[in-house]
């Protein structure tokens, strides 16, 4: 049942999309907090997308039989989370209490506009696989009714 | 005589198993449209069909194969070129690459418009294949009762 697999890389790809959305919630919770007393800030953070091959066939391709069905349903996982390494924000306030020896108080390098961007590209790609698995839940439920 | 009912049902039956495979292809390309590097996938159905049927129907391949009309999807090129058996012994279709409208700096080449027409067009002719083998189904039924069970 090929329909089936579907939903594995469907839902493969909403867990994908709300670790993304995770990620840029807490992103956008942390965009204005300052550097503690070890001078490092919160550094904003993204995730990397990679396809991953699914099902059962997948499992045989790894015992060296190679199918073609395995290469058919692609679904994705987040590989890794990397920070963002550019230099944050450094605003003169001498009587800020996390203030340096210099007066300068360091924020975090979040760029809020960036991330309500990419909130938003991935609520869109979350509701896109949310209709991919109803349209394939309904098409399923209709082969179910075949003869009746 | 019951072999002629039930050719037309095998023809939807491949059809309607094309269709799953291409609905499973359009959903891994829809999952796979925010990966850095994937290539959309998708593959030419008429041939496929063709190609199911004039291996399992044998004679009735004349019957329905031609009236396929012929074309390949517009913006997919030749890709993997090799016909692999399922687990099921079914051929598998060929798939080939889709040629990006717009290119992208992470070269994921999946649009996302044609997606989604390629994905509500295909779930509509599932369903009417369906509907042909709900037809098919009840007149094979309607064949077997006898005048008296009305």
């Amino acid at each position: 049942m090929s329909m089936l697999r579907i939903f594995d890389v469907a839902g493969s790809a909403v867990s994908a999309q709300s670790q993304r959305l995770n990620v840029v919630a807490s992103n956008l919770a942390n965009a204005d907090t300052v550097a503690g007393p070890d001078g490092k800030a919160y550094k904003a953070r993204q995730v990397v997308f990679q396809t991953e091959l699914m099902g059962a066939q997948g499992v045989m391709g790894a015992m060296g039989a190679v199918g073609k069905d395995s290469e058919a349903s692609a679904g994705v996982r987040v590989s890794t989370i990397t920070e963002n390494d550019t230099p944050g924000r450094r605003v003169h306030d001498p009587k800020h209490p996390s203030a340096d020896a210099e007066g300068y108080v360091t924020f975090s390098n979040v760029n809020p506009v960036e991330e309500m961007v990419n909130m938003i590209s991935a609520s869109r790609s979350y509701q896109n696989n949310v209709e991919v698995m109803n349209t394939a839940r309904s098409l399923l439920l209709k082969t179910l009714q075949i003869g009746q | 005589m019951i072999s002629r009912l039930t050719a037309s049902l095998d023809f939807h039956a491949q059809a309607l198993s094309l269709r799953a495979e291409r609905q499973r292809i359009i959903a891994s390309n829809i999952a796979n449209a925010d990966t850095p590097g994937y290539q959309a996938r998708d593959f030419d159905f008429a041939s496929a069909l063709r190609q199911a049927t004039g291996q399992a129907t044998g004679n009735g391949s004349g019957q329905f194969g031609n009236s396929i009309a012929t074309g390949v999807a517009t913006g997919i090129a030749t890709g993997i070129a090799s016909t692999v058996m399922s687990p099921g012994g079914r051929a598998m279709p060929t798939l080939r690459y889709a040629v990006p409208a717009q290119t992208n700096l992470d070269s994921n080449s999946v649009d996302m418009d044609r997606e989604r027409a390629a994905f509500v067009d295909n779930s509509v002719k599932y369903e009417s294949t369906l509907r042909f083998i709900n037809g098919s189904v009840r007149t094979i039924l309607d064949s077997m009762k006898s005048h008296t069970q009305g």
